[in-house]
């Protein structure tokens, strides 16, 4: 028997099995059916279609920023490459065709054709009950209005039936924007009401399973773990009637699948795939790939500040000097990112958040400031990251672990399960590790506010505290509330240059949103969430 | 016979009962937490205990297990976080899936690994035996992955003959009613012709991954018990009697050797449907391996537990069936308790 004889056997075998499916017949319905549907694959798919649900998760997200409406959105702007870019300054009704903001509440005038996907009228009642939802179930959507003190069902009010207002807590920037959020979405009130139960007040049950708003689509049918079909809401008037028709959006859970059907023209759309596969298919221009920071987010390397050695700044320094940045950027990133160091040093400090600090790889440098912190002789610790986010995470942890070795110290590497990861996080007990960060609202106090603040949120990963810092972040907000522009620059560049002296998290890199489509897709929209809106994609 | 099945089926409660009890302990036992990794990314300490609280997860682990066991009584198989559905009816729908591929991939593979082991039985040293030997170490030695990616990069990337690697239908075709769960056999009771060529051609490469993998121990296992039997003298007497070589193989000698071939295919089916999370996850099928591999990465009890059981249960029936069928085989088999 001949290697070759073998191998003709095989392939032979495998190609008979083959055979019958060759002549795939595409039928003219067939074609039709497809210039309208835009296939979507990615890896994972929703838990949830009800972002008020108990931990609905990301993808969750994308089926209800388009299935159902909120009373206000953000308009769109050119972005970087010339992509539209969510205005994060300026809004637009959605429900809400007109809306006044006094000085301590704000009265939006709903659209009166609006309906629900039942057929049912948009009301104020609807509203005020929404909204009263989402500070009352509790859980991620309660957390995310309170981010814009919006935290009790007394501050929404009915006026009249087409007439709703919000009153403040306090004077607070980010109200407005967290208005605009996905949480604060419509829901179709006597629908949900009528498929409560005791248990359940808020219906929680029902709309998991489908849903029940005014938005552009509706899902019209789901299968957990493997699709999701949402078809177009032809009396949708929270904008232009989308062109696309009817979504299908199918998990296929290998990166390498997902690429091959993109590449062979079966799917239109696809995410999360791996860097390398983004910067190919760059390459080689058969698709179109869109790349886009995300806003206000960040890779870093943490430090836990409570414990030896990393209590010392000088030691946080030289980690910061022997950090390989460039080498992650190309070898792991594959350029699909903003550094986030080096910048020069004579450079004044923005307004503007994220801004790349003025470390660089320096191992002289470095190895001085260990020695100068009695360190000279290095030491040892472990280096934490979240194995969900493997791909990325390993090699930038390897990088980190050969460098770090060159001045003395020597790290281990220990992954962490994705199921895991946020108990360690909580508990605050990694002396160092690379997590990611990044915020909806896009303002620089907001994410300081997470994740520097003594109050020592989750995000705040460092355990970090600093006097300074809090009265920094406060004035900030103060500032932005009372419309005060020159203590707001004052106290910005101050809590910036303060955490890039004390550098308790060092920035490596502003990640890229990567979606890859194929060349007859156009509209694509970045929004702060990162998901797709369907709503301005035209295909063909 | 019945009253020795129903002996049988009494036997399995303990070992039931103990893998309800080990399953459940072990799933607790897992590091992580799910009340803060279903608390999402922005969760405040107490969100997370919020969640903790709706799960029922604040409670002692006696009160928990105690629930657990009363749902279980009710056919109550808990609901999955990650999908967000009903365990049972999760299992329900996939089962059907995993169990078609499987039973496909063993057709397949059992048309071609017992011919080619009788044969190879026959005719030791000569390049049946050859190509028996080759084909089935090729077989185990590459990783179903492996087989699975090369053959969706041969035959549906660079040629094109199969379609995309899109689960059990193509995009654009509906599900047939459910009857039995098996879209081979709905599609053709819905006359359906369409959605039965859809479903085929979805599933000929991930069945062909299968059979590639399980023909070594098929085949490996036929050709040596043949070969035992082949030498026996009850074989010799046959042949001494001038009975032509088809009838001493295949009446005698074959029928004879099938019992460990039996044996082998129960492990191996057993094996492939819990074992096949690989493939599944290859040609995105909708499973019930990958979906046991998804709960247990984000720790979700409820499907890890229900999955588990329901292997247990399918364990049990498989022997049952395996045990009556060498009844059947081999008269000279008494089944006992």
């Amino acid at each position: 028997m001949k290697r070759r004889d073998f191998l003709k056997s095989v392939s032979g075998l495998a190609a008979g099995a083959a055979l019958p499916a060759m002549p795939q017949m595409i039928s003219s319905a067939y074609a039709d059916a497809r210039s309208e549907t835009l296939l979507i694959v990615s890896e994972g798919g929703p838990n949830n279609l009800d972002i008020h649900g108990v931990g609905t998760n990301v993808p969750g997200y994308e089926v209800s920023w388009n299935c159902y409406d909120r009373l206000i959105s953000h308009a769109m702007k050119s972005g970087p490459g010339g992509v539209p870019y969510y205005d994060r300054d300026k809004f637009k009704g959605e429900l809400a065709e007109e809306f006044r903001i006094d000085d301590m509440s704000v009265t939006f005038k709903l659209k009166k054709n609006a309906k629900f996907h039942d057929g049912a009228p948009v009301t104020a009642r609807d509203v005020k009950w929404s909204l009263d939802r989402a500070v009352s179930v509790g859980g991620f959507p309660t957390f995310q209005m309170s981010a814009g003190s919006l935290t009790k069902p007394e501050q929404f009010v009915v006026i009249d039936d087409y007439t709703v207002r919000v009153d403040f807590l306090k004077k607070d920037k980010l109200t407005i924007p967290d208005l605009a959020v996905i949480v604060p979405c419509i829901v179709n009130s006597e629908l949900v009401k009528k498929n409560a139960s005791e248990k359940d007040p808020w219906g929680l049950e029902f709309t998991k399973q489908q849903t029940a708003g005014s938005g552009a689509y509706k899902v019209t049918k789901w299968t957990a773990g493997t699709e999701v079909i949402m078809e177009r809401n032809e009396d949708w008037v929270g904008g232009p009637l989308p062109k696309i028709k009817r979504v299908i959006w199918r998990m296929v859970p290998q990166a390498g699948n997902r690429r091959a059907l993109l590449e062979r023209g079966d799917a239109d759309i696809s995410y999360e795939l791996p860097n390398k596969d983004f910067q190919e298919m760059k390459a080689n221009g058969k698709l179109n790939v869109v790349s886009l920071p995300f806003s206000n987010g960040i890779q870093y390397i943490g430090m836990n500040v409570t414990k030896p050695p990393f209590d010392n700044p000088k030691v946080r320094q030289a980690v910061a000097y022997a950090l390989p940045y460039q080498k992650i950027m190309d070898a792991v990133m594959f350029g699909l990112a903003n550094p986030m160091f080096g910048a020069p040093a004579d450079k004044a400090t923005e307004v503007a958040w994220p801004q790349p600090h003025k470390y660089n790889t320096d191992m002289d440098k470095a190895k001085a400031l260990l020695t100068e912190a009695g360190y000279a002789g290095g030491f040892e610790t472990t280096i934490s990251f979240d194995l969900n986010f493997a791909g990325v995470n390993e090699p930038l942890c390897v990088l980190v672990q050969e460098s770090l070795a060159q001045i003395g110290i020597k790290t281990t590497i220990n992954k962490v399960p994705g199921a895991n990861w946020r108990t360690e996080l909580n508990k605050k007990e990694m002396p160092l590790f690379t997590n990611v960060f990044s915020g909806w609202l896009d303002y620089p106090e907001y994410f300081f506010y997470w994740c520097y603040h003594g109050n020592n949120s989750v995000f705040n990963t460092m355990s970090y505290k600093s006097a300074e810092m809090d009265r920094l972040i406060e004035g900030a907000r103060t500032a932005a509330a009372a419309g005060d522009t020159a203590t707001y620059d004052k106290d910005v560049k101050g809590f910036v240059d303060l955490a890039y002296t004390d550098i308790p998290r060092i920035p490596l890199y502003q990640p890229f949103v990567n979606v890859a489509m194929q060349k007859n897709i156009s509209g694509y929209q970045y929004w702060f969430h990162r998901r797709l809106d369907y709503r301005a994609l035209v295909k063909g | 016979m019945l009253t020795m099945i129903g002996k049988r089926l009494m036997f399995a409660i303990p070992s039931l009962i103990g893998v309800v009890i080990v399953t459940f302990l072990l799933t607790r036992a897992l590091p992580g937490d799910p009340a803060a990794y279903f608390a999402g990314p922005a969760a405040t300490k107490e969100a997370v205990e919020q969640i903790r609280k709706k799960l029922g997860l604040d409670k002692p682990l006696i009160e928990q297990f105690f629930r657990y066991t009363n749902d279980l009584a009710h056919g109550d198989f808990g609901n999955s976080l990650t999908t967000g559905q009903p365990v049972a009816a999760e299992i329900r729908n996939r089962l059907p899936a995993s169990a078609e591929l499987t039973l496909l991939g063993l057709i397949v593979s059992v048309v071609i690994a017992i011919p080619l082991g009788v044969l190879a039985a026959t005719r030791p040293g000569s390049w049946v035996d050859h190509l028996c030997r080759v084909t089935t170490t090729a077989g185990v030695s590459l990783p179903v992955f492996f087989t699975g990616l090369v053959l969706v990069y041969v035959f549906y990337f660079r040629l094109g003959w199969s379609p995309a690697p899109l689960g059990r239908l193509d995009v654009f075709t509906s599900a047939p009613p459910t009857v039995t769960g098996f879209y081979l056999i709905d599609t053709l009771i819905a006359r359906n012709l369409e959605a039965f060529r859809s479903a085929l051609s979805q599933l000929i490469l991930p069945a062909t991954t299968l059979a590639i993998f399980s023909l070594a121990p098929i085949a490996r296992m036929t050709r040596a018990s043949m070969l035992a039997v082949l030498a026996s003298e009850f074989v010799r007497t046959a042949r001494a009697s001038g009975l032509s070589p088809s009838t001493v193989i295949v009446t005698y000698a074959f029928r004879n050797a099938m019992l460990p071939v039996i044996t082998t295919l129960s492990m191996v089916f057993s094996f492939l449907l819990g074992a096949n999370v690989l493939v599944e996850k290859v040609f995105a099928w909708p499973g019930i391996g990958s979906y046991a591999v998804e709960a247990l990465i984000s720790s979700d009890f409820a499907p890890v537990q229900g999955f588990v059981l329901t292997m247990a249960v399918m364990y049990v029936l498989l022997n049952l069936v395996i045990d009556i069928l060498y009844g059947v085989i081999d008269p000279r088999v008494r089944l006992e308790g």
